[in-house]
């Protein structure tokens, strides 16, 4: 596997979207490899600071509607 | 002399999701939290002439919103005539015989430090967040906040999914690089 591989597989856990071979040769590459540990940390350190932080975001419909309402009042203060 | 320009037309990219947030842990009510936050982008519009450049944008929405909050909460404590607060729970005789651990607080409960650190993550994960492309900020929110399928995100966005996964890991190492200093 490539450190290329590695990030990837990384990635994807860090979704549950990365199958259990995938994993088992994540963790074989990282007995080996310092850089890839190095990100596999600071991923997972990241994956749990966002789960604790609770932060939330306004969905896409919601934003587009947010900007089409204001942007007719931006247009409006215009004329 | 100004430091700060003013550009409304990309406050709701830039500042809607921080505004939210922080509304959000203040009215826990998310239906709430998007009024207010419209009204505050709205506000911010009509007071434009206002704006001294003195203090960031984002500084000069929040000063907004948290007056929109107040109002909120005055407005709630009008229509209900005045806040109440009853305590009769140890002192009725009905509840005699409830366990005594009742009375003690959770000690899963969220304290106030709790949910002042959480604050202070979540404003730093704002802004390590306004740091990245906005492409990469919209789809690593996508993913990682509101957690969507991979194949709805690239749907959505009209990418393929290894274009997907090469804006996470860029996002990714980004958002670490800047959380780890004082995060990690």
């Amino acid at each position: 596997m490539s450190c290329d591989e590695a990030n990837h597989t990384c990635d994807k856990t860090q979704y549950k979207e990365a199958s259990f071979w995938e994993k088992v040769k994540l963790n074989i590459h990282l007995i080996y490899c310092r850089a890839c540990r190095d990100y596999t940390k600071n991923n997972t350190k990241l994956t749990k600071k966002i789960k604790v932080s609770k932060i939330e975001c306004l969905d896409k419909q919601c934003k587009e509607k947010m900007k089409r309402d204001f942007e007719k009042v931006l247009e409006d203060q215009k004329f | 002399m100004p430091n700060h320009q003013i550009n409304p037309n990309k406050w709701i990219d830039l500042y809607s999701d921080y505004l939210y947030n922080f509304t959000i842990s203040r009215v826990s009510d998310r239906i709430i939290a998007q009024d207010l936050v419209q009204d505050t982008f709205l506000a911010g519009l009509k007071s434009m002439k206002n704006f001294k450049g003195e203090a960031s944008e984002r500084t000069w929405l929040i000063s907004i919103l948290k007056r929109k909050i107040i109002d909120h909460y005055r407005k709630i404590n009008s229509i209900k005539g005045k806040a109440e607060v009853r305590i009769t729970y140890n002192d009725d005789a009905e509840s005699e015989g409830d366990w005594l651990e009742e009375r003690v607080a959770d000690p899963f409960d969220k304290t106030a430090e709790d949910t002042m650190e959480n604050e202070e993550l979540s404003d730093a994960i704002h802004n390590c967040l306004s740091k990245l492309p906005l492409r990469q900020a919209e789809v690593f929110k996508m993913k990682t906040i509101e957690g969507f399928e991979t194949e709805v995100i690239c749907n959505e966005l009209n990418i393929t999914a290894s274009n997907l996964w090469v804006i996470i890991h860029r996002a990714r190492t980004a958002m670490a690089a800047c959380l780890k200093e004082n995060w990690f």
